[in-house]
């Protein structure tokens, strides 16, 4: 298996608005009956894009302005709550390539690695500036340099990011999915269930 | 110096450093159930894999059945998750307590049950609540659904080392005051973002006490203080509930159950951090607003925030009580609920059953309050219809259910209706977590639960009850 390399990744900008904005949030847990994941875009942040009767909200992810963005912009402790793949599932499939926000939520982080949907975090202070430059001008290029963990922006900005070295490192080499190295360990694994006596 | 349990769980299940640096660590159990597995089998499927240790997976359904007719779910959707989980069971040879099975219920309320948690090994479950496993002293995981691919077909997952945080908790509950209240009081204190990183250690003598069903509860909540999982050192408790259960060896037990000790914390351990709690003063706790660490002891006032300590928190208060449509400062006890829901995989299990029978008896349920009462496995179901217990909940006006996830979350016919405010023994109160996108739920213990529904607001069920 071979897998893209993720280094830089482009696009223009939508902020999403609040802090711990959970997966529930991202993806209402009814519309996670499904047996796949095809389809699970039109539901992201269904319950703020619409109101209880099925009208459009004015959510920014409704406003014809950033129609097409593909870099989320976020608050703190963005993701946390539950488990479920759902939520970046239903990003990635929205059209989202990656995610800049104050902080993240551990697993939801890992899981958006995995689909090669990178997670950077910039302080509240630059994010409250690139929110404030794509509310002005939502055309702004962002563009998110892995190796160099620096946002840069059409209109000049330049922000330092950060992110875990584990993500970074899987994604600029591009072994963002880890199974093809998994089972190469096959006769390691092996040796380890036989050690530990409970599993054979 | 010596290892924690996590620390030794951690380098005994340790395959080697993968080239990012993460952890290839083995993952002696994989729990599964319909509503994350299905795309992870798809992907096998794709990548032409199979499951690498069938007889360490073991399959239930819990998310999306009705309560109600439960092997008859009216959703299409619903009907064909339970199919495919059949399915993905056959073709790969995974065992399934399924609805006939007479042991389906709520995953992290049949792996105990069914002896298949252990101590000293590893759990992983497509969901995150599977921390409740660490009670036994396993180090459990909830995971995404590539990393269910990722276990199924090399019972391996690449994981980066967690830091340990022990939290002492020393003396005794005052009356009144449980488990539920204990891991309440902890996430308010240590914020739903405190744990990030960490594994937590629950210690300390009040601990040592708890029953393995009080352990459960603690450890389940580990995922809304932000820790990744938590767990109890086994001691002989751990040693005597799992004695005898299906799943456990029975061939040479002594020298399993001194194999599981051996995990236990060494005295001289090191830790990350280190959090000292007195049981005394932990109050009957419930969430006011949005996040598990919006809670309150329930003398106090719902916070007001004009006083909030900065301009973040006073935000985040304020959006809270918008959707909660609570009145800043006032007292939470009185505030009026619509439902009341006893189950979960939090507290869904024999000990919480009994517990909120032990009050209820002789009382009825508010009019105008829905209450329902949803066991977490058909085992508990069985054993509270034994004792009686179901009867005691359906006099007191309570609908009595078949198990499953029930309203912890809303993937089943229960749900809340518009901006129904629901007294919930669950875990989280995230907006729109119980099925309405304007729903309120306010958390808190099984007892606390049926004194609301007894009362038709927030009460204090020590006061309720005249506990003592
Ligand atoms: S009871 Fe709730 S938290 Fe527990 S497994 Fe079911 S949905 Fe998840």
């Amino acid at each position: 298996m071979s897998l893209e390399k993720v280094i830089k990744v482009s696009g223009r900008g939508v902020f999403v608005p609040g802090a711990d904005i959970d997966t529930d949030r991202i993806i209402p847990a009814r519309f996670m009956k499904c047996v796949t994941f095809d389809g699970l875009g039109e539901f992201a942040f269904y319950d703020v894009r619409f109101d209880p009767s099925g009208n459009r909200t004015n959510h920014p992810l409704n406003d014809a302005r950033f129609q097409g963005a593909s870099i989320l912009l976020a608050g703190m402790n963005f993701g946390c709550g539950s488990s479920r793949e759902h939520a970046p599932q239903s990003l990635r499939k929205y059209g989202f390539n990656a995610v800049i926000a104050e902080s993240f939520a551990e697993i939801f982080n890992g899981n958006c690695t995995t689909l090669a949907m990178p997670c950077v975090v910039a302080s509240a202070d630059d994010v409250a500036i690139l929110r404030a430059a794509i509310e002005a001008d939502p055309q702004i290029e962002i563009t998110i340099d892995l190796e160099k963990l620096l946002v840069t922006t059409s209109a000049g900005h330049e922000i330092p990011v950060t992110m875990p070295d584990s993500a970074r490192d899987s994604l600029t080499a591009g072994r963002w999915d880890p199974i093809q190295e998994l089972l190469d360990n096959n006769a390691k694994i092996e040796e380890r269930a036989k050690a530990l006596g409970y599993v054979a | 110096m010596g290892k924690s349990l996590f620390q030794k769980v951690w380098d005994s299940h340790s395959v080697g450093t993968l080239a990012d640096g993460r952890t290839q660590l083995f993952i002696g159990t994989h729990l599964i159930h319909e509503v994350t597995s299905p795309q992870a089998f798809g992907m096998l499927r794709d990548l032409g894999l199979k499951v690498k240790y069938p007889s360490r997976t073991f399959a239930t359904v819990d998310h999306i059945v009705p309560t109600i007719n439960q092997d008859a779910p009216q959703d299409p959707l619903a009907a064909e998750m339970m199919q495919a989980l059949q399915k993905n069971c056959d073709d790969f040879g995974v065992t399934y307590f399924d609805l006939r099975s007479g042991k389906q219920g709520i995953v992290h309320v049949v792996g105990p049950e069914q002896g298949i948690t252990q101590p000293g090994t590893t759990i992983a479950c497509g969901d995150s609540h599977t921390a409740t496993h660490g009670a036994f002293g396993a180090i459990a995981f909830g995971i995404g659904t590539t990393q269910v691919r990722d276990v199924l077909a090399t019972q391996t997952m690449a994981l980066e080392p967690l830091k340990v945080r022990r939290i002492e908790v020393t003396g005794d509950l005052r009356p009144g005051v449980y488990a539920k209240d204990v891991i309440l009081h902890i996430i308010r204190l240590l914020g739903a973002k405190g744990g990030i990183g960490y594994a937590y250690e629950y210690a300390g003598d009040l601990f040592d006490r708890m029953s393995m069903e009080e352990r459960m509860t603690v450890c389940n909540m580990s995922i809304e203080g932000g820790a990744r999982c938590g767990y109890v050192n086994p001691d002989a408790k751990t040693i005597a509930y799992l004695s005898g259960r299906p799943y456990v060896d029975m061939s040479d037990f002594d020298a399993t159950a001194l194999r599981w000790l051996s995990f236990a914390s060494d005295a001289d351990a090191h830790y990350d951090d280190i959090v000292r709690i007195n049981a005394s003063d932990i109050e009957p706790t419930v969430t006011w607003g949005i996040s598990p660490d919006h809670g309150v002891a329930i003398s106090e006032n719902i916070p007001d925030p004009a006083h909030a300590s900065s301009e973040i928190d006073k935000q985040s208060i304020e959006e809270a009580l918008a959707y909660m449509k609570l009145p800043a400062g006032t007292p939470i006890k009185g505030v009026k609920i619509d439902v009341a829901f006893l189950g979960s995989c939090t507290n869904g299990r024999l000990s919480d059953f009994r517990e909120a029978a032990k009050y209820l008896k002789g009382h009825h349920v508010a009019a105008g309050v829905q209450a329902i009462a949803v066991p977490g496995s058909q085992i508990v179901a069985i054993q509270c219809e034994k004792e009686g217990l179901d009867q005691v909940f359906r006099d007191a006006g309570f609908e009595w259910r078949a198990a499953g996830c029930s309203m912890c979350l809303a993937m089943n016919p229960d749900k809340l209706v518009g901006d129904q405010l629901c007294a919930s023994s669950s875990n989280r109160n995230f907006k729109g977590r119980q099925g309405s996108s304007t729903g309120r739920t306010v958390l808190m213990s099984p007892v606390m639960v049926v004194a609301a529904a007894v009362k038709g607001y927030v009460a204090d069920a020590r006061e309720v009850f005249g506990m003592d």
